[in-house]
């Protein structure tokens, strides 16, 4: 059959030289247009993880800001006291005006034409600066308002602050004491007077705000990135070391201890991982939960897959000439393992490192979220914040900056591997390729 | 029928003992930690209180509830005991009310929520991969990658989104809680309405991110189907198209079903964690409680519940796959 000869050529050009076919795989894989795009998602994510704390050396977890600050940038309001005034000829009432909503700016108008006594022809909603004029001369909160909730009385009543607030021309005064200890001002602010941000000192640019306890959050989220890869790494090692060692021993020594590792390996893939988890990671208790330990837990839980995937690959192989040759030749065990089994193996225990990664990653998330994550204060893992992000009511708050680039990474470095792990299947399966 | 029997039996048999294993480690794990567990429990229970006496009876309650000075298989025969007349101790942080009480509360929103939920995931997955795998074009080159994106998102991503998207943005659905929350659960119509308003949510956050995984599955067998001898001779005898392509797809599917029993633990455990997004009164929204509130009896209740619903779940996937597989029954009859 084709595989076998296949099998020949692979056999013979090994004996040639490793350092060819090894050449062109990586040409192969990095032909696969899955993989490349893979590949090129988790290497943008690695470099933000490792550059960005070059370039931003802020302690990830200082609570500069206060509780879900939005995005954008911070500038000290005595520094721009204090800063040089420039004045720009622009009118800023009316870009203030321009802020209010559409919603806002229909039902005024239709305030205006049930209780304010206007003629519906003489508003035009367009016009924010007419219509303005109309409501601040119309509007009274104690016009006879029949047939509006009170809630919707108070809501006028709020629109209404809102609206003088933004086209109040009242000057504001910036004060200074004097040698007696008395306020004094030079005059009012001028409405069309500005200063340089660049002339402003002290400022802070929170690109994604800031979570609940004022960190800034894509400080943090690049610092939990690489912790969670880092978990995600450890877990995965761990699971595909037991994984491979199970894999091998029962798929090559077979017999009875065969028999007995798929019936613990079966058991294992029937209780769900998440229940051995969660009851482990309780019983081990807060206190000795650390990064490392969790990463543990998460890979002494997933080996069954990589053993099951192994085994019956080390069985196809066992057979095969090549590794009947090696036997009669009196070659050791470990020997056969290691030149005849595993070189034929190690493109699906890859595989399954990549695999065993993500999932790594996402069982953290899972564990945090039920509060039996790493218990600690000094790093920061995506699944923690997402945990302190839900537990102080984010998404309902509508902080989306707290959660949103979180699930994002997640999902991101989820997919990367995945897409990874389809490329080499499709380069190392010939069957799935289309 | 006589073949079946012998297979059914021995499928019943194995996952009775792997339900024996499940219970043995609900039962040692906690056990098996260094130091003495009772007072580590207790410790973590009694977090804040002053009141000597208070920490006494909480100490007792667990030593009693362990069993803890008789010897290990004492207290395993104890436990199993307790567990076959349905006796699972007394929650903490529900006090008085027993674990099984709180338990058979939830797992019928559990149940009702998950089942429907990974079954329309898995038929509309494979029903994607299939059309993918056939149409091709814009199915497979657009929407199948775009599942398979939202696939690699953990249940309670998307639950967060669509939370934040259609609850609070859009405000066109409840964003938590089971039914209003100015109900009594009873059987008229509008508490009926409103518990099919507050599904939806947590409903479409699994079916959507169950999708992809199941569909890229569907699309590869499909491939390697069409692929296959028997479809090159029944096209080169002209049956027609639409008959080849249920043959294809009832082989496709097979390999699809046991797929869906590996992975059930994995979908229910995310599943699980996506329900506390919606405070949805269910099992897992129970096991937050009960780990916030470091309620050991209750913790141990929900696992052991959580096991053995998937257990049954992968006995039915796979009954049901001895009647859809012809191979299972000829191997029967040899």
């Amino acid at each position: 059959m084709d595989l076998s000869t296949h099998e020949l050529k692979q056999i013979s050009k090994t004996d040639i030289g490793g350092g060819i076919i090894m050449k062109n795989m990586i040409k192969q894989v990095f032909h696969s247009s899955k993989f490349v795009i893979g590949f090129v998602i988790f290497i943008v994510l690695l470099c933000t993880i490792i550059f960005y704390p070059l370039l931003v050396t802020d302690d990830p977890l200082s609570m500069v800001g206060g509780l879900f600050y939005k995005p954008g940038t911070y500038v000290s309001v005595k520094d721009v006291a204090q800063t040089d005034q420039y004045t720009l000829k622009i009118n800023t009432s009316s870009v203030k005006l321009q802020s209010i909503s559409k919603a806002d700016k229909e039902s005024m108008a239709s305030w205006l034409i049930k209780f304010g006594n206007v003629k519906k022809s003489e508003i035009d909603t367009n016009n924010i600066q007419s219509l303005v004029n109309l409501w601040l001369k119309n509007y009274n909160s104690s016009a006879d308002q029949t047939g509006l909730l009170s809630a919707e009385k108070k809501q006028y009543v709020r629109l209404n602050d809102k609206i003088n607030k933004l086209a109040s021309n009242e000057d504001i005064y910036i004060a200074a004491k004097d040698k007696d200890g008395v306020l004094k001002s030079n005059a009012p602010i001028d409405s069309r007077s500005f200063v340089n941000t660049k002339d402003v000192l002290n400022k802070r640019t929170f690109i994604l705000g800031t979570d609940n306890f004022g960190r800034d959050v894509l400080t943090e989220l690049a610092a939990a990135m690489g912790t969670s890869l880092k978990i995600g790494l450890v877990a995965g090692i761990i699971a595909t070391m037991l994984g491979l060692l199970l894999g091998l021993l029962a798929g090559y020594v077979g017999g009875t201890l065969d028999d007995f590792i798929m019936f613990i390996t079966n058991i294992f893939t029937v209780i769900p991982s998440f229940i051995l988890l969660v009851l482990i990671s309780f019983s081990v208790g807060e206190s000795a939960r650390g990064v490392m330990l969790t990463a543990s837990i998460i890979g002494i839980t997933s080996w069954p897959w990589t053993t099951r995937s192994v085994r019956s690959q080390v069985i196809s192989l066992r057979n095969r000439d090549h590794v009947n040759l090696s036997k009669l030749s009196g070659h050791s065990l470990p020997k056969i393992i290691l030149t005849d089994i595993l070189p034929y193996i190690a493109s699906y225990v890859v595989m399954a490192f990549i695999l065993q990664i993500s999932s790594g990653i996402l069982a953290e998330a899972q564990l945090s979220m039920l509060g039996l994550g790493p218990a600690t204060t000094k790093v920061s893992t995506l699944g923690l914040m997402m945990n302190w992000a839900i537990a102080n009511t984010a998404p309902l708050s509508g902080s989306w900056w707290a959660f949103l680039p979180v699930i994002l990474a997640i999902t991101l470095i989820s997919f990367s591997l995945n897409l990874m792990n389809t490329g080499l299947d499709q380069v190392f399966n010939p069957q799935l390729r289309d | 029928m006589k073949g079946y029997k012998k297979y059914y039996t021995n499928k019943v048999l194995w996952y009775l003992l792997t339900l024996l294993v499940a219970v043995i480690l609900n039962f040692l794990l906690p056990r098996l930690m260094p130091g003495n567990p009772v007072s580590a429990i207790a410790v973590r229970a009694s977090k804040g209180m002053t009141d000597k006496t208070a920490i006494q009876k909480i100490y007792e309650e667990y030593a009693q509830t362990f069993g803890v000075n008789q010897p290990l298989y004492i207290q395993f025969f104890e436990f199993i005991k307790n567990l076959f007349k349905g006796n699972l101790g007394t929650s903490f942080t529900y006090y008085p009310r027993t674990v099984s009480d709180i338990l058979s509360k939830s797992i019928g929103w559990t149940i009702a929520l998950q089942l429907p939920a990974i079954i329309v995931g898995w038929l509309l997955g494979n029903v994607l991969g299939a059309v993918a795998a056939y149409v091709r074009g814009a199915w497979d080159k657009g929407i199948l990658p775009f599942f398979l994106f939202l696939s690699n998102m953990p249940a309670f991503g998307m639950a967060i989104l669509l939370q934040f998207y259609l609850g609070v943005y859009l405000k066109l659905f409840p964003t938590s809680l089971g039914y209003g929350y100015n109900m009594a659960p009873n059987m008229s119509l509008s508490f009926i309405g409103s518990v099919i308003y507050h599904y939806q949510l947590p409903f479409w956050s699994i079916v959507l991110i169950t999708i992809g995984g199941q569909a890229i599955g569907m699309r590869s067998m499909s491939i390697y189907e069409l692929n296959a001898d028997y479809v090159k001779y029944s096209r080169f005898l002209g049956i027609e198209d639409r008959k080849i392509v249920k043959y294809v797809f009832r082989n496709a599917m097979l390999p699809q079903i046991t797929g869906l029993a590996l992975s059930l633990g994995t979908m229910v455990g995310g599943a699980l964690v996506a329900e506390i997004i919606f405070s949805y009164p269910g099992l897992g929204t129970t096991l937050l409680t009960a780990i916030t509130g470091r309620d050991y009896p209750l913790i141990s209740g929900c696992t052991l519940i959580i096991t053995i619903m998937v257990l049954i779940a992968n006995l039915l996937v796979e009954i049901l796959y001895g009647f859809i597989d012809p191979r299972v029954k000829a191997n029967q009859q040899d």
